[in-house]
């Protein structure tokens, strides 16, 4: 068995950065100008009337300071390096070399506005990865404008609308199908954008059934939502018949690749009859995940969708890489200008770096870990798979389910996510809503940990179900070892305990107090 | 949190020995005279000593004697008795322990559909059920799968209150023993009990803000309305899901029986089948259902008014499902049963339905027929 680690994050005990310092701190003092400068621009240079009346409330600290604070902050966080193998979201090392590349000045200090003469560089490297994501999909054409995957769904939706609108049948097209285990954003952003959600449900292979589909198929079925493989790891190799029941009543077909990795290079979505797709960048294809905005959705589809992208959409007229914003089809834009740029050089840097090879190797090697995965948990008691009736191979990740040990014990899947984090490994993903499957986690190994990682991982794992049999409390109370103890989810739910910014911090703080005093 | 628990001593007595039930003191005598050995009370006791295992030194308020703290003796429990006078063997020692018992947070019971029925009848203000289930019938909605789920619910309720919601219209059904006895099932709704509900617990970090059921189901409801045809009878099935469509328009539906709905007027309240069927003859028909909480039945548990001739003339296109999304996910098997009484109806009936889950989402699920 793998030595466990014997850790314990640091634990600063320090004020907001806001209520840090001394009046008058700084980080930077600078000298008075000298006279000539001082007479060539006046002693004020900012016009009175741009002058602000009020001081902003800054920290008064030094940079030294500021470093010490974030750094203890960073100290007290997982760090994002550590063994995540947190499913449905394929969390990938981020490589430096790309973020360095986003940092050149050709990349950090361009801006949207400046002429498109100017912008050759990373309009190339834009339209060179659209061809990329391609060759993958099949697709005529990719925007990169959504900040996420979500976003890239909403993207999907918002074409429908346009799609059916110019047709005249969007009073009649009303209706968007989807499977209970697709991920959320499907439904989510189909109601969003005024579709009526339909909900299959998995059968007994583990996916809807084709009868199921077509029971809930018809003439006012505007789209269809998928993942394949969905979120238990099991593929649907009736995908061809579904697309094909979906084209018979005329509707849009989206493959929504956020399950990526186990297919990379093995199948083409536009092949399997998909009229559109998306892929995303911040996880898939290496680039940093990030929550809710500063990442990217690519939405590609077919010739006959295009014209309902979002648009901007970068394309090459002769030599030249132009925006060709005159899309009277267009549904709108999704997000400003084109996209997260950064996120696009990073994709686009670990595709040339894969090389096509390299893309099918990885996915296999996905596979084969989660497969090595599955052999090893399949041997811990108190776990059980999704679906265990189907005895056909997993992809890229396995839904498990913690039910025996729970009944065994009390300890489900929060508690033992908390407990991992005891041990420096980052609490895994348990599922999407809603939960089909009982106390639920969902590892991935993707292709970059190591067989010693994941061995780590099980082993993780093992001792903490152990502990639940053996000291059931240790791993009810957990985390020990980190900062903070249990966050109490109710916070979450209670707007008057929510602050985004400082000043929404004081605002809240004083009410709570002049409710208190009251 | 103040648990309570009752035991039914002979529940599940009849149904080792071929006896369906075992409603009834006869019932009991025979059952004993074939040989049958008590099971409640063991069974009780494995769910207290998983509670005990989670929350060792836990109160909990029993009934004395084999209506409780029998089985309880020895645990690592906090038990506190309640005083009653001796047992007299019939059903209604049940209820005069739970009201001995007095207000509890959650009262749990070991016994089947006829124990459900005397503590329901019993508990007052807003008492939580928890079956223990040990019953021949167990076609109400308030039992675990299991003792040993039963124990953990509870220890769950005790280390984590807020985790736990509470369903407020689990259904209290039960069947009339000597009528099934002669070959026939026909379970009848009692009324309506508050259940916790384990299964929604979910991570609160990603769960943001939740949905209402309430709402969600009324949003399905007042769209379900808008939709309704001028001309169409619609029959509003009992329980509080079907009720809702009523209730978007207006009407406060009769709980436990069928109403009928006509031009957005109620044109009959809590019908018999044969007046509904008069009031359906040459008109379009719709049946308004809800689904019934854990064992998931559509049609043949508790809205027999509903009869074979109505079911028919609708069809499965005419039936009207509402569910909230939640009950759906608790359900044992995620399908939909019928058992109208006539095996060619129900087969007809199996198929794909659309349920109503929240304004503009359904969801799809398979009938099928439980014969």
């Amino acid at each position: 068995m793998t030595r466990l680690p014997t850790f314990h994050a640091a634990k600063w005990d320090e004020p907001l950065v806001m209520d840090m310092g001394r009046p008058g701190g700084r980080g930077q003092l600078f000298p008075a100008p000298e006279p000539e400068v001082a007479e060539a621009v006046g002693q004020n240079p900012v016009p009175a009337a741009m002058q602000r009346k009020d001081r902003p409330v800054l920290p008064e600290i030094t940079e030294f300071e500021a470093q010490r604070h974030y750094l203890h902050l960073s100290q007290m966080t997982l760090g994002m390096m550590g063994v995540s193998l947190f499913g449905t979201c394929t969390m990938k090392y981020n490589s430096k070399t790309s973020e360095f590349a986003t940092w050149r000045p050709q990349i950090a200090e361009v801006h949207p506005y400046q002429h498109p003469d100017t912008l050759q560089g990373v309009l190339e490297i834009m339209h060179d990865f659209d061809g990329i994501l391609q060759s993958l999909s099949g697709m005529d054409q990719f925007v990169f404008q959504p900040g996420g995957g979500a976003d890239a769904a909403y993207t999907m939706t918002a074409v429908a609308r346009a799609y059916w609108a110019d047709r005249g049948q969007l009073g009649q097209r009303t209706e968007m199908v989807t499977s209970i285990q697709a991920h959320p954003c499907n439904p989510a952003t189909a109601a969003a954008a005024g579709f009526t959600v339909i909900n299959l449900p998995l059968e007994e292979n583990g996916y809807p059934s084709l009868e199921a589909l077509k029971a809930a198929l018809s003439e006012r079925t505007a789209l269809i939502m998928l993942n394949n493989p969905d979120d238990m790891g099991i593929y649907n190799p009736e995908i061809r018949e579904w697309v094909q029941a979906a084209k018979d009543v005329g509707a849009l077909c989206f493959y929504d690749h956020a399950n990526f990795n186990g297919v990379m290079g093995k199948l083409s979505a536009r092949e399997l009859g998909f009229d559109a797709c998306m892929f995303m960048l911040h996880k898939t294809f290496g680039a940093p995940k990030a929550g809710g905005g500063p990442a990217v959705g690519a939405f590609g589809c077919t010739a006959e969708l295009a014209p309902y992208m979002p648009a901007p959409v970068v394309v090459k007229q002769g030599e030249r890489y132009v925006l060709d914003e005159d899309r009277p089809k267009s549904c709108g834009k999704i997000r400003e200008f084109w996209g997260n740029v950064p996120q696009v050089v990073k994709a686009y840097a670990w595709a040339r770096a894969m090389g096509a090879e390299g893309i099918q190797l990885a996915s296999d090697i996905s596979v084969v870990a989660n497969n090595y995965m599955d052999h090893r948990l399949s041997q811990l008691p108190g776990i059980a798979r999704s679906n265990p009736d189907v005895t056909k191979r997993r992809m890229e990740m396995t839904r498990w389910s913690l039910a025996p040990l729970h009944e065994e014990t009390g300890i489900g899947t929060v508690e033992i996510a908390n407990r991992m984090a005891d041990y420096g490994i980052d609490p895994w993903w348990m599922s999407h809503e809603p939960w089909i499957v009982p106390q639920p986690f969902t590892p991935e190994a993707g292709e970059l940990w190591s067989k010693e990682d994941i061995d780590l991982w099980i082993d993780v794992l093992a001792q903490i179900m152990q502990e639940a049999r053996e000291n059931p409390e240790l791993v009810r109370t957990a985390p020990h070892n980190q900062p903070i103890a249990q966050v109490k989810g109710d916070a979450f739910e209670d707007p008057s305990k929510w602050a985004m910014t400082w000043r929404a911090y004081l605002r809240k703080r004083d009410q709570a107090a002049a409710q208190g005093a009251a | 949190m103040k648990i309570g628990l009752v035991v039914n001593p002979v529940a599940g007595l009849g149904g080792a020995v071929g006896l369906k039930g075992t409603d009834g003191a006869d019932t009991v005598a025979e059952a004993l005279r074939r040989g049958a050995v008590a099971q409640a009370g063991a069974r009780a006791r494995r769910a207290m000593a998983l509670l005990a295992q989670r929350v060792p030194g836990a109160p909990l308020c029993v009934a004395p004697g084999a209506l409780g703290a029998d089985w309880v003796a020895g645990l690592d429990l906090a038990v506190q008795t309640a005083p009653l006078p001796a047992p007299t063997g019939s059903a209604e020692d049940t209820r005069r322990a739970v009201r001995a018992l007095g207000d509890c947070d959650v009262l749990v019971f070991a016994g089947g559909d006829g124990t459900a029925r005397d503590v329901a009848s019993s508990l007052e203000g807003t008492t939580g059920l928890l079956g223990i289930p040990c019953g021949v019938k167990m076609h109400s909605g308030v039992f675990a799968i299991s003792p040993e789920a039963a124990g953990t619910a509870l220890g769950e309720m005790m280390l984590n209150p807020a985790a736990i919601r509470w369903d407020d219209a689990a259904e209290i059904m039960d069947i009339d023993e000597d009528i099934l006895r002669a070959g026939r099932l026909a379970p009848r709704l009692y009324g309506y009990a508050r259940v916790p509900q384990l299964r929604a617990r979910i991570q609160a970090a990603k769960g943001g803000p939740r949905q209402d059921a309430g709402q969600a189901l009324a949003g399905a409801a007042a769209e379900i309305a808008k939709g309704m045809e001028a001309g169409t009878l619609y029959l509003i099935g009992p329980g509080t899901s079907a009720g809702a469509v009523a209730q978007a328009i207006g009407h406060r539906a009769t709980l436990l029986g069928t109403d009928a709905l006509l031009d957005h007027k109620i044109i009959a309240r809590d019908a018999r089948s044969a007046d509904l069927e008069r009031l359906a003859q040459g008109r379009k028909l719709r049946i308004v259902l809800g689904v019934t909480g854990r064992q998931g039945f559509l049609l043949g548990r508790g809205n027999q008014t509903i009869s074979e001739a109505l079911i028919a003339q609708a069809g499965r296109a005419g039936l009207i499902v509402l569910a909230t999304a939640e009950k759906l996910d608790a359900l044992a098997q995620p399908m939909l049963w019928v058992d109208t009484g006539d095996p060619q109806l129900d087969a007809a009936l199996s198929g794909f339905v659309h349920v109503h889950t929240g304004p503009r989402q359904r969801r799809l699920i398979r009938i099928g027929a439980a014969a």
